[in-house]
């Protein structure tokens, strides 16, 4: 993918974010600490430019609530800030790279630290598939099949497949 | 899986200036969970950790406790009562017992100095220092030292002044490390009955008038004074030392009007501070408080769920 | 014929080194020469003959503790050491204070491996108050006296301890003053400025945050008991000295004429205080393990003849009182095992002076010299221990004769290790056994 190609995807994904909840009133995004942030940002602000309205923009690191302490070198590194209270809006996640589906599981738990939300959704650039939980994307910019040992790697200048070093 | 052998917090000379800043950046994710309405994360669901308190202290157990909880550790509590453990007492029994039963962590609080690291070698467990007679107290040392970075930043040159019963305090051993560690100039103020023997190794300067001290320090940090020490004749009566080595409102004052005014608790007021003086602004005993529970959830996190290796406990003891 | 021929042994003793046979009779030194045969016949080439050991200074436990020792595992740790005597110290339970309770230890040393000889306190109890009855401990044979543990705390009752030991001389059959006569040891240690402390304070103690007890604690009763002496003419025995001015204090005195003599462990001689660095109660003694100019001290001390004596302060406890806190751990660690071998290893000595400072000087000092410490020459008691200066060996404290494992040295080699000991012509230990 081009950058040209993700911010269209952005645009395309902010409107069905739109369209599935009836406008903005209830929607917040939140983007995962560190590869979702600046896209949660992206999301936010085509939404400002099509419903003139902005939504709350949140960042969530969600390390204490992973899976596999224990099992490798496990330290929260970023900022977590959830800006209003969650309870009884829709809590947009998003991530650059859907994989395995256990952060957006930890993701959820920490959600629910700060509150019900009245529904969680997740939006996600690349979903490269290999998940390992009973977790979909919402709003997908491009699903790409890959191979497990693939990494993919999404920054300014679009999105890239390599390999594993 | 990483395999390595259990981690421990028992000086502040297990921590280097890189470590130390890693683990207040830590403490600042865990006091954000502080502020969560459910404060509560499940970093060490699973870990089980135990309080072994020969020494009372109903505020540093609180403090431990609600950090582990944070955490979703279990906890147990092995009472040392007197009448259940005489002085004298084989510790290595007790350890056994307690490690028997299958733990992740033991937080030692003792009167003499050393128990905790004589408690590593009877347990794979890790071993937390929650203060150990007159020797150290690094959670203490962390949390002050969390504190002080909240207002200034960076310590490097800071000035902080300690004052009072140096000689007997743990504080003061961990504090003088783990400031001038952090490039903080650490001056110690207390008459030489007060102050150890020897201060030879010590990262610290020396002076015994406190008006001198005070001047240009960013960080007044006042020590409980035991009040049974007037009675081991270490000082001529509360009064004069309160006069001499005490925060008087005067002093106060004088300080610069961005120095913090520190204390580790619990306060004799009218003794090492004017009871006024604690009221203000600059004082900021209860951040302090406040503080230690975010820095207790960030060392046991470290130790028991991050598989990271901070400490160094090779480091050479002090 | 001889019943014991030792054959080929470097001999050394107070008159020198000389290679030769010791031919033993009923206990006795029979023959010293050369071609010597009959008999049970050793050949000790490239070993070390030498008188055997004695020790001023061990804690046996019994009666009262002996959970930590008793005479028997005491008396066969002092054999695998060299020693063929012992002095045992008599802070027991009951203290060594009367006559009863010497013949209680004679009694109970009837299977020990080598002489033990009960020391008495210097006040009842060690209480430091009452003098213990002096003149009926002299006649059940007692000629050290000490309330070792601690020292006594009283100037005045100390200057009449003197005083009135001065007049036991002749039912100890000696005089005044005299080497043969009766000694008063002194645990130097001023109890109100030692305070609680647990170790020396200096450098490291002020950083573990443990209370020390200064120098001049020792320094100080040092410093009073050579006035005695000197006012009363008494004779002092200076116990375990630790401080660079206790050596100079007594070397002065010396130089002055002062009856004192003293002894200094091998621990002392050795470690130091930042061996308590880690908080192992196994390094916590009394007197503490001082600094490094204090070790050089007592080294030199040694070198010039101002302490006469490397005595072992031997001091068994059980794992439970080592197993607490550096503060509630008992003081005290084993050495009649391993004094040999770490003065062998650690200081520079030749031969003839470790025979002197550890066999020769404490047997004069004990009034023992008539049965050990003496030349290896026919007609004396067949006392006698061999060494193999050049053996090296891992100390390990579970396997160590004495009942208690709590040496200041495991894991440490050392070289020097003791191969035959004899008393009164009999092996106790033979190739490096105890034999009972």
């Amino acid at each position: 993918m081009s950058a040209d190609d993700v911010s269209r995807a952005v645009r395309r994904m902010a409107h069905e974010i739109l369209e599935r909840n009836h406008g903005a009133d209830q929607v917040m995004v939140v983007g995962m600490q560190t590869g979702g942030v600046a896209l949660a940002q992206a999301i936010a602000e085509a939404i400002e430019n099509i419903e003139g309205t902005g939504v709350p923009v949140g960042t969530l690191d969600a390390t204490m609530h992973r899976d596999d302490f224990g099992l490798r070198p496990v330290v929260p590194e970023a900022v977590t800030d959830i800006p209003v209270d969650p309870s009884g809006r829709v809590v947009v996640i998003v991530d650059d790279v859907l994989f395995t589906g256990r952060t957006v599981r930890a993701a959820m738990d920490a959600i629910h630290s700060y509150g019900r939300p009245q529904a969680i959704q997740l939006a996600v650039m690349v979903d490269r598939g290999h998940r390992e939980l009973p977790i979909r994307p919402d709003y997908v910019g491009k699903n790409l099949p890959t191979r497990i040992d693939e990494i993919v790697d999404v920054n300014d200048e679009g999105v890239d497949l390599g390999e594993m070093a | 899986m990483r395999q390595r052998g259990p981690h421990h917090l028992l000086s502040m000379a297990d921590l280097d200036r890189d470590g130390i800043e890693q683990l207040l950046n830590l403490t600042e994710s865990f006091a954000e969970v502080g502020e969560r309405p459910i404060p509560k994360v499940p970093a060490l669901r699973g870990k089980t950790v135990a309080w072994l308190f020969y020494e009372d202290s109903t505020r540093t157990r609180l403090s431990f406790e609600t950090a582990a909880k944070r955490l979703s550790a279990d906890t147990m509590n092995f009472s040392v009562s007197s009448s259940s453990v005489n002085k004298g007492e084989s510790l290595r029994d007790t350890i056994e017992t307690i490690s028997a039963m299958g733990i992740d962590g033991i937080v030692v609080r003792h009167s003499a100095a050393g128990v905790p690291q004589q408690v590593t070698q009877w347990t794979e467990a890790s071993v937390i220092n929650a203060g150990d007679g007159w020797h150290q107290h690094p959670t203490q040392c962390l949390l002050d030292l969390f504190t002080a970075r909240t207002h200034f930043g960076d310590l490097e040159g800071r000035r902080i002044t300690i004052v009072g019963d140096i000689r007997h305090s743990r504080v003061a051993r961990s504090n003088a490390l783990g400031f001038a560690t952090m490039g903080a100039k650490v001056t110690l103020v207390a008459p030489p009955s007060l102050l150890p023997s020897s201060l030879e190794g010590w990262p610290v300067a020396v002076c015994h008038n406190l008006d001198e001290a005070l001047e240009d320090t960013d960080i007044c940090y006042l020590l409980r004074m035991q009040l049974e020490r007037q009675k081991q004749a270490v000082v001529p009566s509360l009064r004069e030392f309160h006069n001499e080595y005490g925060l008087t409102v005067a002093r106060a004052d004088r300080l610069r009007s961005d120095a913090l005014i520190m204390h580790p608790g619990p306060m004799n007021r009218g003794v090492e501070i004017a009871g006024e003086v604690a009221e203000r602004p600059q004082a900021v005993i209860g951040e302090q408080v406040a503080n230690g529970v975010s820095v207790r959830m960030a060392v046991l996190f470290l130790l028991l769920g991050s598989g990271l290796d901070v400490v160094d406990n090779n480091r050479i003891a002090a | 014929m001889s019943d014991v021929v030792l054959k080929n042994a470097t001999i050394v003793d107070g008159s020198g080194s000389r290679q030769g046979d010791v031919a033993i009779r009923d206990g006795v030194i029979h023959e010293v020469g050369e071609k010597l045969g009959g008999g049970d016949t050793v050949d000790l080439d490239g070993l070390v003959l030498m008188p055997g050991l004695v020790d001023l200074h061990t804690h046996l436990r019994e009666p009262g503790d002996e959970e930590a020792e008793t005479i028997e595992t005491g008396s066969r740790a002092a054999a695998l050491g060299g020693y063929t005597a012992v002095v045992a110290m008599p802070n027991t339970n009951p203290t060594i204070d009367s006559a009863a309770v010497v013949e209680q230890v004679r009694r109970c040393s009837s299977r020990a491996l080598c002489d033990v000889v009960p020391s008495a306190a210097i006040t009842v109890g060690r209480n430091g108050e009452l003098l213990a009855p002096m003149a009926e401990l002299v006649r059940a044979g007692v000629r050290i006296f000490t309330d070792d543990g601690r020292g006594v705390q009283d100037p005045r009752l100390m200057r009449t301890a003197f005083e009135y030991a001065a007049g036991l001389a002749h039912l100890a059959g000696g005089t005044a003053g005299s080497a043969s006569g009766v000694v008063l040891a002194q645990h130097c240690e001023v109890d109100e400025l030692a305070g609680h402390g647990v170790m020396h304070e200096g450098e490291w103690s002020s950083r573990l945050g443990l209370p020390g007890q200064p120098a001049e604690a020792e320094e100080l009763m040092i410093h009073r008991d050579l006035a005695l002496a000197g006012l009363t003419g008494g004779r002092l025995h200076i116990q375990h000295v630790s401080t660079a001015g206790g050596v100079e204090m007594i070397r002065t005195a010396k130089a002055a004429g002062i009856a004192v003599t003293a002894e200094v462990t091998p621990h002392h001689l050795v470690l130091d205080h930042s061996h308590c660095a880690g908080f192992d109660p196994v390094f916590k003694v009394h007197p503490p393990l001082r600094t490094a100019a204090d070790v050089a001290a007592l080294r030199a001390g040694l070198q010039d003849q101002t302490i006469d004596a490397i005595a072992t302060d031997h001091a068994p406890h059980t794992q439970q009182a080592k197993e607490c806190s550096f503060l509630d751990a008992a003081p005290g660690m084993l050495g009649l095992e391993t004094a040999l071998a770490v003065v062998l290893t650690e200081l520079d000595l030749d031969l003839s002076t470790v025979v002197r400072v550890m066999s020769i000087n404490p047997a004069r000092i004990a009034g023992l010299d008539h049965r050990h410490g003496g030349p290896i020459a026919a007609g004396r008691p067949a006392n006698l221990t061999v060494v193999d200066p050049n053996v090296s060996w891992t100390v390990q404290g579970s396997t160590l004769a004495s009942r208690s494992s709590n040496t200041a040295f495991e894991g440490r080699v050392l070289r020097g290790g003791v191969i035959h000991t004899l008393c009164d012509g009999e092996f106790v230990v033979r190739d490096g056994e105890a034999t009972r």
